[in-house]
């Protein structure tokens, strides 16, 4: 006899993304939470799924904008465990985990492709640096290897690899579609409870006895514990409770072709000019590079797309891949990396300003690693020992007497 | 006759996609752009912006005038890397 088929535990993945079922914009602002969290980016969202799942109450998430308007929406959506550093390294492989079981657990397709990650070097100096990041990603068992540059031609038979004098690759890391991931986090957390509230410009924080009392362009609340995911926009959020945090916006661009047959194996990128491209799997090349970074001395974020970016990808592109020249660009635009002074994250209680928490400082990996740090946090937040990344990613660091700053990321890419 | 209304052709987003996404509650059109991938196309909503706008004010029962465009992108329209790389060249 056959057996039954019985259907699996979880509806499939279907092609369309589905974002939450209510509209947070909808979501009527409580007059008390426990938890505030300022941001509904992924970083903000998964914690409040995180700390929901654990069974924490009254936790609402305020936005200014839309699901997917900042960071979160802007970003290449690259998903990688190679790091130069022992706590990236692990972080990643974990969030990995996540990523790969995210579409069975949150009943949401992520357009999720592991194809790889190759990286290329045109300098002895960035290939060694390649060659020992490769040992450490290899003692966390992490399967990266070097290769020639004859080698990555077979990975990727479009590259013109002249320029080349090492690569490495994994074939474990991948892409996913952002979108879903927030729409998937903010669909299980308001199944457990969470309000989620967009279209609230938080305009004041001001502290009262235990208590914040949060101004919104949407009403006012009062609120046990905030937790700052702003991202670029934290630096802002700091100064309304009176604290100072370091990090800087960084303005970084990225383009979309139109959508080719799939060719394009791993997420390919140069170490030296910081060029990354990738193939969704909607068929597009999406990618971007690194330009001289701009003169901010106001901290604003900027958005505006550039023809200088469209300009240096193209040429970096074509140089890359001489065959893409005829591949048109449909679309470019602007997104922030969230730049701390050493280039690490900063999470954790916010100096001078106890029950107010932030997680910020991710420097264009924030995505990424959103699954993983926002699962610890929930943890830190419910009062459990801390994952060594508080520690070494503490956001009084950069104040005298702070601990000295750990050893700087040295793969950071776009 | 097929019932399929097709507005945005180059990622086939149909009428009832629209009202699906009125329905549950989407009344902004960048975010109809994300619910339903609209405008995300060769065309960049050139072509279906007007009749997405149209159908997203009649499903909620609104005026056109009231629902700003999505912000428009570069470039104007597709263009060639190798274009593009020539133009960036001193």
């Amino acid at each position: 006899m056959t057996p039954a088929r019985t259907p699996p535990a979880t509806p499939a993945a279907t092609p369309a993304a589905t974002p939450p079922a209510t509209p947070p914009a909808r979501s009527a602002l409580p007059a008390r939470a426990d938890v505030v969290i300022i941001g509904a980016g992924v970083m903000g969202l998964a914690i409040a799924y995180n700390l929901a799942a654990r069974g924490c109450k009254r936790i609402v998430v305020l936005d200014a904008h839309y699901l997917a308007w900042g960071a979160s929406g802007r970003n290449g959506g690259g998903v990688r465990q190679q790091w130069s550093t022992e706590m990236n390294v692990r972080l990643m492989q974990e969030s990995m985990e996540i990523c790969a079981h995210f579409a069975e657990a949150m009943g949401i397709n992520v357009w999720m492709r592991r194809g790889g990650y190759l990286f290329l070097a045109r300098t002895d100096a960035a290939a060694e640096r390649l060659t020992r990041n490769v040992a450490l990603q290899n003692r966390c068992d992490l399967p990266t290897r070097m290769i020639t540059p004859d080698e990555a031609q077979t990975l990727v038979p479009e590259l013109d690899t002249a320029p080349f004098v090492g690569a490495c690759y994994n074939a474990t890391d991948g892409i996913v579609f952002p979108w879903p991931f927030l729409w998937g986090y903010a669909r299980a957390a308001q199944k457990r409870g969470v309000t989620i509230r967009t279209g609230a410009d938080v305009t004041a924080i001001e502290r009262r006895g235990d208590d914040f009392r949060i101004a919104t362009s949407a009403g006012t609340l009062t609120a046990g514990r905030v937790v700052c995911a702003a991202g670029a926009w934290s630096p802002r959020i700091a100064r309304l409770v009176g604290g100072t945090l370091p990090d800087r916006p960084v303005r970084h661009e990225i383009l979309s072709t139109e959508p080719l047959k799939p060719f394009l194996k791993p997420m390919v990128s140069v170490i030296e000019s910081g060029l990354y491209v990738s193939q969704s799997l909607r068929g597009e090349l999406v990618g971007g590079v690194s330009l001289p970074e701009e003169d901010n001395p106001d901290g604003q974020v900027r958005l505006g797309a550039r023809l200088e970016f469209l300009t240096a990808m193209a040429r970096g592109l074509t140089e890359l891949m001489p065959r893409l020249g005829h591949v048109k660009v449909v679309r470019q635009w602007a997104g922030p990396y969230d730049v701390s002074p050493d280039g690490d994250p900063i999470v954790g209680s916010l100096p001078g300003v106890p029950g107010f928490y932030v997680v910020c400082g991710f420097g264009g990996h924030g995505f990424m690693m959103a699954p993983v740090v926002a699962r610890h946090y929930a943890a830190y937040l419910c009062g459990e020992t801390p994952h060594p990344f508080f520690a070494a990613w503490r956001a009084d660091r950069f104040t005298t007497g702070g601990t000295p700053a750990p050893a700087r990321e040295e793969m950071t890419i776009g | 006759m097929s019932r399929k209304v097709i507005l945005c052709r180059c990622e086939d987003v149909t009428l009832a996609d629209v009202q699906r996404a009125v329905k549950l509650g989407y009344g902004d059109i960048e975010e109809i752009k994300r619910y339903t991938g609209f405008g995300t196309g060769p065309c960049q909503g050139k072509e279906c912006l007007r009749e997405i706008a149209c159908a997203i004010a009649s499903a909620a029962g609104r005026d056109p005038g009231t629902l700003a465009p999505f912000t428009s992108r570069p470039p104007l329209s597709p263009t060639a890397l190798g274009v593009l790389a020539a133009a960036g060249r001193k």
